[in-house]
C-alpha cells in the first residue's frame, strides 16, 4: 500500500454530523475501547480534556462516544439517540472534564470500560481531524496506532523469547506483520502488532494461552479513507 | 505515483491522453491496489449520501439543538423571490439544507471537511437537475473535485484550525467549481483557472463559529460557496486567467493561514463568535443545551 492519501480521505468519512473531529473521530475512539473490552459494556468512565471538554455538548461528542461504545460506526444514526439506547443495554456512565490539560492533543478522551463478565480495558485516544484518530494509551502502556489496518494488542510479562512465539504463531498462519511496537513498565510489555489481514479466532486463543500473556485483543479497521476497500 | 501539484495532473492528463477524472482513477487503482470498479462503488457511496443529506433538509423538520438554525433550507427553497432565477434559488436551498441536516446529526459526507458538506452536494444535485448530466458523469465529477482536494490537502490545509473557513468552504467551493468546469467540458487548464478564481475568493477567510458551533456563519458560507463555485466556474469557461496559477494560489492559502491569528482559526473566540451578539448566543445555547 502507498502513503499516499486515497481519493476516499478528501470525499468523505461517510459520516453522522455535526464534527468530523468532535464527532465522528470521537465515536470512533469510544469503538476501539469497545473492541477492547470484547464483551459487552456495563460501565463507562469517560475523561473529556481540552477542546472535546469545552465543546463536547455542541457537537455531539459524548453521544458519538457512548454510540462507539456500543458498537456504532461514525455513520450509524444511532448515535443520535445514543444515551437512550445505552439505557436499554444496561450501560452506565458517567463523563468527567479537564478543560486544561496541555500534555494532551486538544481532541483527546479517556475511556475506562467495565464488561458484563468482568473484563475491564482503559484507553486513551486522541481525535486528529477528518475522522482521524490515534490511540496513544492503553492500560498506562504508552501507544500509537490509528486502526486504519488490522491491529492486535497484547499485553504479556516481559520474559525473554516472548516476541519471537507470538510472532511464530501469526507467521505459522501466514499473516504478514506490518509493523510491530513495544513499550514496557517495570516486568510487563505490551505489543501493539499491525497486520495486512485479520487473524483467526484459533490463533488469538492460542496466543492467549501461552502462560505469561495476560492480554490479547484485536482490533478492526476503520471502513474510511484509504482502509475502506478492506470491506 | 504522485500528484503533488494540479499543474503535474494537467500535465499527466496531456501525456496520457486522460481526462482530470481518469487520472484520479489511475492515481487511486495503483497506490491503492484496487479496481476501477471498487472506486466506483466507493464514490457511488459518496453520492448517495450527499443527495439523500439535501433530500432530508429539505423534506424534513430541521431544527439544530442550539434553535441557531430552523428549517431555513425550506425557507429558501419555496421563497416566492428569486434573485437570479429558480437555479440559483434551489441551488442555495440545498447547501443549507445540507448544512442543517449536519448540525442536527444526520448523515452527510465530508467533502472534504464536514462544515464545507453543502457545497459540493448542492453544486452536483444541481448540475443534475439543470444540465441533465447522468450520474455516471456525476462520479467523474467527484473524481475531478478530488484530484483539486488532494492538491489542496498536501500544499495548504483542510482544518479550519490551520487555514481557517478558507481551507473548508474556501476549498470547497474550488473542488466544486473545478468539477462544474469539467461536467461543461471543459478543459484541465480552464478547471485550473476556476480552481484559481474560487481561493483567490475566500482568502484570508476565517473560522469563527459563534458558540464554537457548526451552525453560523458556517452554514451561510455554504450557500456562498455555491456561488462562488458557479461564479468561477463560468469565468473560466468563458476564457478569463486567473494570472496568478491555481497551485501558486493554493501556496497562498497557506501562507495566509499561518499568519491568521488563532483566535481566528476555529477557536470560537474571535470575529463573529466575540461579537456582542455572537457572546450573548454562546452563553444562551450552553444553557439550553445542559
Amino acid at each position: 500500500m502507498s502513503d499516499q492519501p486515497s481519493l476516499f480521505d478528501i470525499l468523505g468519512p461517510i459520516m453522522i454530523g455535526p464534527s468530523s473531529s468532535h464527532t465522528a473521530g470521537a465515536s470512533r475512539i469510544g469503538y476501539i475501547a469497545r473492541q477492547l473490552l470484547r464483551e459487552q459494556p456495563v460501565k463507562a468512565v469517560i475523561t473529556l480534556y481540552n477542546s472535546f471538554a469545552k465543546t463536547h455538548k455542541g457537537h455531539g461528542t459524548d453521544r458519538a462516544i457512548i454510540g462507539g461504545i456500543l458498537g456504532y460506526g461514525p455513520d450509524d444514526a444511532r448515535i443520535r439517540h445514543s444515551f437512550e439506547e445505552a439505557q436499554k443495554e444496561g450501560l452506565k456512565w458517567e463523563f468527567k472534564f479537564v478543560g486544561d490539560f496541555l500534555k494532551f492533543h486538544s481532541n483527546t478522551a479517556r475511556i475506562k470500560l467495565w464488561g458484563k463478565g468482568g473484563e475491564a480495558v482503559e484507553i486513551v485516544g486522541a481525535s486528529l481531524g477528518g475522522g482521524r484518530i490515534k490511540i496513544q494509551e492503553i492500560e498506562g502502556f504508552a501507544v500509537d496506532f490509528n486502526a486504519q489496518t488490522h491491529t492486535l494488542v497484547i499485553i504479556a510479562d516481559d520474559v525473554p523469547g516472548s516476541i519471537q512465539h507470538i510472532s511464530g504463531a501469526i507467521a505459522e498462519e501466514g499473516v504478514n506483520i506490518a509493523n510491530m511496537f513495544v513499550s514496557r513498565i517495570e516486568t510487563k510489555a505490551n505489543m501493539v502488532i499491525e497486520l495486512d489481514q485479520a487473524l483467526s479466532d484459533k490463533t488469538i486463543a492460542k496466543i492467549q494461552s501461552l502462560a505469561w500473556v495476560k492480554f490479547v485483543r484485536p482490533v478492526e479497521p476503520m471502513l474510511e479513507g484509504s482502509s475502506r476497500y478492506e470491506k | 505515483m504522485e500528484f503533488n501539484l494540479l499543474s503535474e495532473i494537467a500535465a499527466y492528463c496531456k501525456r496520457e491522453k486522460k481526462d482530470m477524472a481518469q487520472a484520479m482513477v489511475d492515481f487511486e487503482m495503483r497506490n491503492k491496489n484496487v479496481s476501477r470498479q471498487q472506486v466506483y462503488d466507493g464514490l457511488k457511496q459518496i453520492l448517495l449520501v450527499m443527495e439523500d443529506s439535501v433530500e432530508q433538509g429539505l423534506t424534513q423538520m430541521v431544527i439544530t439543538p442550539s434553535g441557531m438554525l430552523n428549517n431555513w433550507a425550506k425557507k429558501v427553497y419555496n421563497s416566492p423571490i428569486e434573485t437570479l432565477g429558480p437555479s440559483l434559488k434551489k441551488a442555495v436551498a440545498r447547501a443549507i439544507a445540507v448544512g442543517e441536516v449536519n448540525a442536527c446529526m444526520g448523515k452527510i459526507a465530508a467533502a472534504p471537511t464536514a462544515g464545507s458538506a453543502g457545497i459540493m452536494p448542492a453544486v452536483l444535485v444541481t448540475m443534475m437537475e439543470e444540465h441533465k448530466i447522468d450520474r455516471q458523469r456525476i462520479l467523474d465529477g467527484l473524481l475531478v473535485s478530488s484530484a483539486i482536494g488532494l492538491v489542496f490537502a498536501k500544499n495548504s490545509s483542510f482544518a479550519g484550525s490551520e487555514t481557517g473557513c478558507m481551507g473548508e468552504t474556501g476549498s470547497a467551493a474550488a473542488m466544486a467549481a473545478g468539477t462544474i468546469v469539467y461536467l461543461l467540458g471543459g478543459n484541465e487548464e480552464q478547471i485550473l483557472e476556476a480552481v484559481g478564481f474560487a481561493l483567490k475568493a475566500s482568502m484570508g477567510l476565517v473560522c469563527d463559529p459563534v458558540g464554537g458551533l457548526v451552525e453560523e456563519p458556517c452554514t451561510t458560507r455554504n450557500a456562498v460557496g455555491v456561488a462562488n463555485a458557479f461564479v468561477s466556474a463560468q469565468m473560466a469557461l468563458a476564457g478569463i486567467k486567473s494570472l496568478i496559477p491555481a497551485d501558486e494560489v493554493i501556496f497562498a492559502t497557506k501562507e495566509v493561514g499561518d499568519l491568521m491569528s488563532p483566535r481566528l482559526k476555529e477557536s470560537g473566540q474571535g470575529g463573529l463568535a466575540n461579537t456582542k451578539t455572537g457572546r450573548e448566543i454562546q452563553k444562551k445555547v450552553f444553557k439550553s443545551v445542559e
